[in-house]
Order: C-alpha cells, then structure tokens, then sequence
C-alpha cells in the first residue's frame, strides 16, 4: 500500500483526499498550510487554507482566488479521508494539516513554532501516526531565548541610535516578523515606526485582523529629506544596498532572523546587530514535538535534516529524510 | 569579565570604527592595570599558551550538553568555531552564582588549568561553563581555544590607547614594539607621561612598512628622488647591537636569537648603540637561495653543522636606525644610507648593503623588474629618499613593485568551512592538477573571491559533494579557477612533489572545462626552471 502522504514532482500529495498541501506547481485542489511564497504559490484550481488565514492568502493570490476557509479544528471530508486544521504558530493564520484515513492519522506541520507570538493562534500539539515536519533548525545550537528579551534588546538598540541621533534600520521578512516585531515592540514601547512600502498592505492585513501593534508609519508618506535619526525603520532584507537605502544617512542596521544565533552568519551581513528572532521551531521544540506527538515514524522536510533524523533514531523514533522544494538552508524569512 | 565580555560584544557587534574605539577607550581608562594590560595583550591577537586541548574540550561539551558526540560535531561544522559551538550548545544554570573575578585573575585560573589533574581539571571547567552567562562563557572559551579574534587591528588598537592616554599613538606603538609583558608595572610604563625616558636596550623600533604600488610608477614623479631595491624574498628583521649584546627581530616582533648564529657573529663587529633594518636571506655566493631553504632555519634554535652547510644565511642590511644610541628615523633616508655604508665599512664590512638597483628613468627599472624574478627577487622597492622611518604601512614614500605573479588553472576538489567571518561558509579550498587521468591537489587557497562569489560557491559545493571527510568535503571536479603564486619550488613533503609560495585564487574559470585545466608536468618543468 502507497503511504498516505507522497512526494510527487509537483508537491506532497495525498492519493487517498486527492490533494496536494503547499503544491509547487498549479494542482486541481490545494491545501494551504500559511502564507508565505514558498508555500502558497498560484495557478491552483482550489484552495483549503485556515479562516484566519485567508486575508493574507487572498493578498498574495490575489481577491479572487479561488479560496476556501475552515476554522481550526473543523473536519472536513476530501475523497476518503477527513481533514482538520489546527494553529501552527507560525504566522497569522499558518495551521498544520491533520489527514485521518483508514484507521490512521498524519500531520503536517508545514512551518511552525512553539514560543508564544501575539499576532497567531498558538502551536497546538497534534496526536498521529505520522508526522511530516519542517526541520529549518534542526541543530542543537538553535535554541530562542525569551521573545521578551528579544525585544527588550531591539528596544535598548533603538535608545542608543536615538541617544546618537542615527536612523534604525531592522531588516526582517516582510510578513510574519515585521508584524510580530510590532506587536512585541507594542508591549514595551509606544512609539510609532516606520515601514517600507512592501510591508504596508501586509501590516493593514494584520491590523484587519485585530492584531495589535505599534503605530506604523509608510516611510514613502515621509516628506524629502526628513530625518529619521532616532527613529525605528523597518525593511525587508531585499531593501538592503537598494537606493532606497539612501535616506536613512550614517544609520545603524541590524538583522532579526533566527540564523543570527550564529556568529558568523551575524558578521557575513556585515549588520551591527543581529537579533535571534525567529518564527520557526528550535532545535528543543523540534525534538519535543517528535516525541510527544507519539508518531511513529518523523519525515523532516527541509533544514538540518540529517542531523535531525539520525537524532531521533538514537531516541528510538524511526524517522527519515524528505526532499521538498520549500525554502531550504538560504530561506530568507527564517 | 563581566567587563571583558561587554567590552567583546561590543567591538563584535559594531562595524563603525569610532564606535570600537571610543568602547575600546572607555574601557582603557576604566579598567585596574592589571586587567587593562591583559585585555590588551588579547586585543592585540596574542593568546595564553595552550591551557587544554580541543579534544578535551568536545568531550567536555558532549558532556555538559548531553548530546552525543556526533552531534557536537555536527553542530561544530555547522558554526566553524569550537569555542562558539561550546558556548550555544551549553548554558548557565540559573542556581548557579559566580562572583564576577577580574579579568587578570581569569588569566590565573586559566594559567592554572594544565597543572590540574584531569579530573579536577574537567569539573572545574564544567563548573565555569554552569556559571557563566552566554557573553563571558564565550571570552572564556575563546581564551580556552586561542586568539580571540574579535576583528579590531593594531592600528585601531593604538588609537584608542592614544585617545584614553592623550599620549602620541608612535610613542605607545615604540613602548609595545618587541616582547610586551601583560602586568599591571608594563602597564603603568606604557601609558607613562611621553618626557618619560623609555630605554629598553634590546628592543626594536616599530617597523616601517612598504605599500603596493597601485599606479603606474610615473605617477611617482621624478625617479632622481627615489631609490630602488630588489625586493628580497627572506625575513625582514632588526639587527640590535647593544650593551654588548645582539638581537635579532623579525617584523613579527618575535625574536629570532639563536637561529642565526652567523649573523649574530658578524653582528659583534658592529659598534655598540646601532640598530640595522635588513632582510635575513638563505644566500650563497652572492645570491639569494629559494625560501624554503631559510624556512628551514627558521624553525631551527641551534642549527648544526649540516643545516648551516646546506642552507647558508645572510642579512642584508637596508636601513641604519640608530647610531650611538641616538635615533636616526626623523633623518633623510639618502643620509641614513650613506651612513649605513661608512659604518659598515668602518666595522670591515660584516653584512652587505643591498644595493641600489640602476636605470636612468622609469622604463629603465621596470625593464630591470622583468629580471627580478630570474635574479630570486619579488620585484623592486621604491623609497623616496627624502623619506623619515615611519611607523607602520603607510602611503607615500616607501613602495613595493612586485612582479607580476605565476598562474595555473586548477580544479577544486575539496572544500572545508572558513572560521571567524567566514564559518559555516565553505571558504577553504583545495585545488588539483591532472597528471594523467588523476587530479593531484597542488595548492590550498582562501581567498581571491568576493562575497557574492564566495555566497555561490558555497551552494555550488552543498549540491555537489561527493563525499564528506569529517569537516571536510569533497566535490564534483568541475570548477576552474586561476591561481595566482609567488614561487614554486621542488617539495618531497607534498605528494604533487612540488610547493607554491603564497597561491590565492585570481579568478574563477567559469569559462573553463575541467579537462583543460594545468598538467602537473607544467609545474614542475616550472619548479625546475626557477625554483
């Protein structure tokens, strides 16, 4: 009997439902698990994604997508197997699919993270047979301190620009890390900010939602010539060495990326700061998802898969390697 | 170190140069003595000898972490540090309280390490890594490991020392020149008010460093003002005559006494109070041997018979720096050439002046720089004659001229991750020529690519490895690149059976198949012909 769940050239692909989850090419039905480029890409016929998710979808694929919501928790039968959705942590509206057929269950995790995030429903641990997970961190030097004191960080970093009248400039991806930031940031400060064009509509879908975050002020709205010197800016990371860079004279810059943890890494983007902030799993909350999800068998996706696989076999669970084509070691929004 | 970790953080997570130094002054000028000479010291690249091995130290954090060894590995080649990977992969445990010992007397403690016995030795380090926050477990690791590598120069360095002292950076860089011992007294005498005499009677000046020429030597202006010199292929060093005694220096600012024990020799017929600037060759009748003979002596403290037979010594004076005791530098260097012939010939010419190259105008010398090579020269060097002895390298007066180098095209077939700006990027190359249907690694290289090219190479490398060796990885036998080398020379150490002096990469031969890459043959007619 095939597995439940197959690599096929165009993405995983689930026989038994007949449909694809986070398809990399156009499929009759797809399942989304969030937002992001690598995940949710166009041309589909059909789209299931989470309600809370489906703002920032019709966003990127455009309003009249063929999209469909269902709450977290909802079953819903495709083919011969019921399907449910449940918060994955990761970014508004990001869910892990649940796939019940035959007597067994599989979860998806697609991306996910388990430290607390104001802007999505949290990590909600799901019992199965098989777990399909991301594996973007899967060494044990990748471990997040306290998203608190992430932010407390980037707040002392924003002090000193402002004592030393210098703009600054925190590069992060334009959706998921720009509004968590923001909605971090609003638990400690209340100061507006400054967003580069293409985290606007994403930062207004966020807002629509009733997430709350600091003020945010569109840095194409600014007059010529305005000084940001004391004043936090954010971009992506595509806005760095761009002309648009030219306004923000003598600015100090940082990254907020989980690859920061690594020194090297930190000093290759040449940035002043790197702040450890990411919206995936670390390396414990990888190993503690394997293990009390009571899976029998782990298929890691992309990431540190090898060390992570052979790990999880020392501790007695069968796991194996999966080759996808979602963002691997270079994903940007990591 | 509390105050050593923050001040590390700081310059690591800085890239403006004024904000290191202004961190580096606030700390000068806080710190206790003991501690500031310290950091210095560390500042200054030098490291504690060894206290224990990186073997014990992975067991220890296999240990500490409760991982397996493999994935200490693991994570080790991810990071391409081991004090970093120790410091991520362990943490502090909240019950545990540390008072926080000064700096100096971390050095005690480390110095105390290879005295203990391993037991006592493991639990005390255990013991550090539990009680240390991240930043101070990572100097201490660092310190455990090595250099600390924090990526501030000497230069930069010297000026916040100038800016917490208010004393002139050249004054600060003649008291550090030579051995420098980190103590609360060195310290003091350092940062001592500038009418303060500093006689250390065998300690070198600060050597004065040529730039590369960039230009085209017209640019120069009248050739009548400059000197030319071959560029020689040896040892810069300081010849120090005084109180009766020699010392030799190399630019290094490491002694080489006892290494050449001809030199010295000669070195007594000079008069007492003289400094001589020169280069220490392997020479034979008048001409210069390959390096690798003088890298023999190098190594060697007391050299016997056969080794002074087979790999002979010279120095090569350049410079007169000090005469009578009095310092010569501020002086014209035309008169301190000339001063430099009548004292040696005075003391019946012990070392041979190198002497001046002809030509009438510049094409003239750069007609005489495409013999440097054949004659086991680098090139030329260009002095104003009108120039002091400065300190450092610094533009202007003194150039090096430096021929144009020797390539190969060769294929890269392994590939191993960089350290410091560069861990966990595959940076460290190693590249093969065919001989026959074999590839034969010839040369190792680290740099030559920029970081975009350096960003793709490394994807390239993750695609196509072939098989991994610990950190190591080989690769598909694909890519071609242009080295560029200074020397070749015949080498029964390496199995390609020839060595190259200096190779880095020119340029990546995207354009180039694998199989038109150099035959070994090519470089060892090449080894035989100038080597």
């Amino acid at each position: 009997m095939p597995p439940l769940i197959e690599l096929r050239p165009e993405g995983l692909y689930c026989a038994a439902g007949d449909f694809h989850i986070d398809p990399w090419r156009p499929v009759p039905r797809a399942v989304l698990t969030h937002g992001h480029a690598d995940h949710a890409r166009s041309g589909s016929a059909r789209y299931l994604a989470a309600a809370q998710g489906l703002g920032l979808l019709r966003h990127r694929l455009g309003a009249d997508s063929p999209l469909e919501g269902l709450a977290y928790g909802e079953r819903v039968a495709l083919g011969d197997t019921v399907v449910s959705l449940h918060p994955a942590g990761h970014i508004l509206g990001s869910a892990q699919v649940r796939i019940e057929h035959a007597g067994e269950t599989w979860v998806v995790t697609g991306d996910y993270k388990r430290d607390p995030d104001p802007t999505c429903a949290p990590f909600e641990l799901v019992p199965c047979d098989v777990l399909i997970t991301e594996a973007t961190f899967a060494l044990p030097v990748y471990r997040w301190e306290p998203t608190e004191s992430v932010a407390r960080a980037i707040l002392a970093w924003w002090d000193e620009c402002a004592r030393r009248r210098v703009p600054a400039v925190l590069f992060c991806y334009a959706l998921g890390k720009a509004q968590r930031l923001l909605a971090e940031l609003a638990r400690v400060v209340e100061r507006p900010v400054h967003l580069h064009g293409a985290m606007v509509p994403l930062v207004q879908v966020y807002r629509d939602a009733g997430i709350a975050m600091l003020p945010t002020l569109p840095v194409s709205d600014s007059a010529r010539g305005r000084d940001f010197a004391g004043e936090l800016v954010l971009a992506p990371p595509s806005a760095e060495g761009t002309p648009w860079m030219r306004r923000f004279r003598d600015a100090s810059t940082a990254f907020a990326s989980g690859w920061m943890r690594v020194r090297g890494n930190r000093r290759r983007r040449g940035h002043d700061r790197g702040f450890v902030l990411s919206d995936h799993a670390d390396w414990p909350a990888l190993v503690a998802t394997a293990r009390e999800c009571g899976a029998r068998r782990v298929l890691a996706t992309h990431g540190s898969t090898d060390a992570y696989v052979a790990f999880l076999r020392e501790q007695g669970i069968y796991a194996a390697p999966l080759r996808t084509e979602f963002g691997g070691e270079d994903s940007a929004h990591a | 170190m509390k105050a050593f970790a923050a001040l590390y953080a700081g310059l690591d997570a800085s890239t403006a140069t004024r904000d290191k130094v202004a961190a580096l002054a606030a700390y000068f000028r806080a710190a206790p003595a003991e501690d500031a000479a310290w950091a210095l010291h560390f500042l200054s690249g030098e490291r504690l000898k060894r206290t224990v091995g990186p073997a014990v130290l992975r067991e220890l954090a296999v240990r500490a972490s409760g991982y397996p060894a493999w994935l200490v590995e693991d994570s080790y080649a991810h990071v391409g540090d081991l004090a970093e990977t120790i410091t991520l992969l362990t943490r502090r445990c909240d019950d545990a309280v540390a008072a926080d010992l000064p700096l100096h007397r971390w050095v005690a403690e480390l110095r105390a390490v290879p005295a203990l016995e391993p037991a006592q030795r493991d639990a005390r380090i255990l013991g550090w890594w539990a009680a240390l926050d991240d930043g101070e477990r990572y100097v201490l690791n660092k310190l455990l490991t090595g250099a600390l590598r924090v990526g501030v120069s000497q230069r930069l360095v010297l000026q916040a020392l100038a800016e917490a002292s208010g004393l002139p950076a050249d004054r600060l860089s003649q008291r550090l020149a030579g051995t420098w011992t980190p103590t609360a007294d060195a310290w003091r005498r350092l940062l001592a008010p500038a009418d303060v005499d500093d006689a250390r009677s065998d300690q070198p000046y600060p050597f004065f460093l040529a730039a590369p020429m960039e230009d085209a030597p017209a640019s120069l202006g009248p050739r009548a003002e400059w000197l030319a010199e071959w560029k020689w292929d040896g040892i810069r060093a300081q010849l120090i005559r005084r109180s009766g005694a020699v010392a030799v220096w190399s630019r290094g600012e490491e002694r080489l006494d006892g290494r050449f024990p001809e030199i010295e020799r000669a070195a007594a017929a000079l008069p007492d109070g003289c400094v001589l600037d020169g280069e220490v060759l392997a020479w034979r009748d008048g001409a210069p041997l390959p390096f690798g003979l003088l890298q023999k002596r190098i190594g060697r403290l007391k050299p016997g018979v056969k080794t002074l037979a087979d790999a002979p010594v010279a120095f090569l004076a350049y410079d007169l720096l000090e005469v009578d005791g009095a310092d010569l530098r501020a002086m014209a260097l035309a008169e301190r050439r000339a001063r430099l012939s009548a004292l040696l010939a005075a003391a019946g010419d012990p070392f041979p002046v190198s002497p001046a190259v002809d030509g009438d105008d510049w094409p003239a010398l750069a007609a005489a720089r495409d013999s440097a090579r054949a004659r086991g020269t680098e090139g030329l060097m260009l002095k104003r004659l009108a120039s002091p002895y400065q300190v450092g390298r610094k533009r202007g007066d003194w150039f090096k001229w430096k021929v144009d180098p020797l390539t190969v095209d060769a294929v890269l077939v392994y590939a191993q991750a960089g350290h410091g700006r560069r861990a966990n990027l595959y940076t460290d190359y190693t590249f093969a020529v065919w001989q026959g249907d074999a590839l034969v690694p010839v040369a190792k290289a680290y740099s030559g690519l920029d970081d975009a090219e350096i960003a793709r190479l490394d994807r390239w490398i993750r695609a196509h490895t072939r098989e991994r060796f610990g950190p190591v990885r080989s690769v598909d036998p694909v890519q071609v690149f242009e080295l560029a080398f200074e020397g070749i020379q015949a080498s029964g150490r390496h199995k390609a059976g020839v060595a190259v002096r200096f190779p880095r990469i020119l340029r990546w031969r995207e354009d180039k198949p694998a199989a038109e890459a150099d035959r070994l043959e090519t470089l060892q007619a090449l080894a035989a012909r100038i080597g």
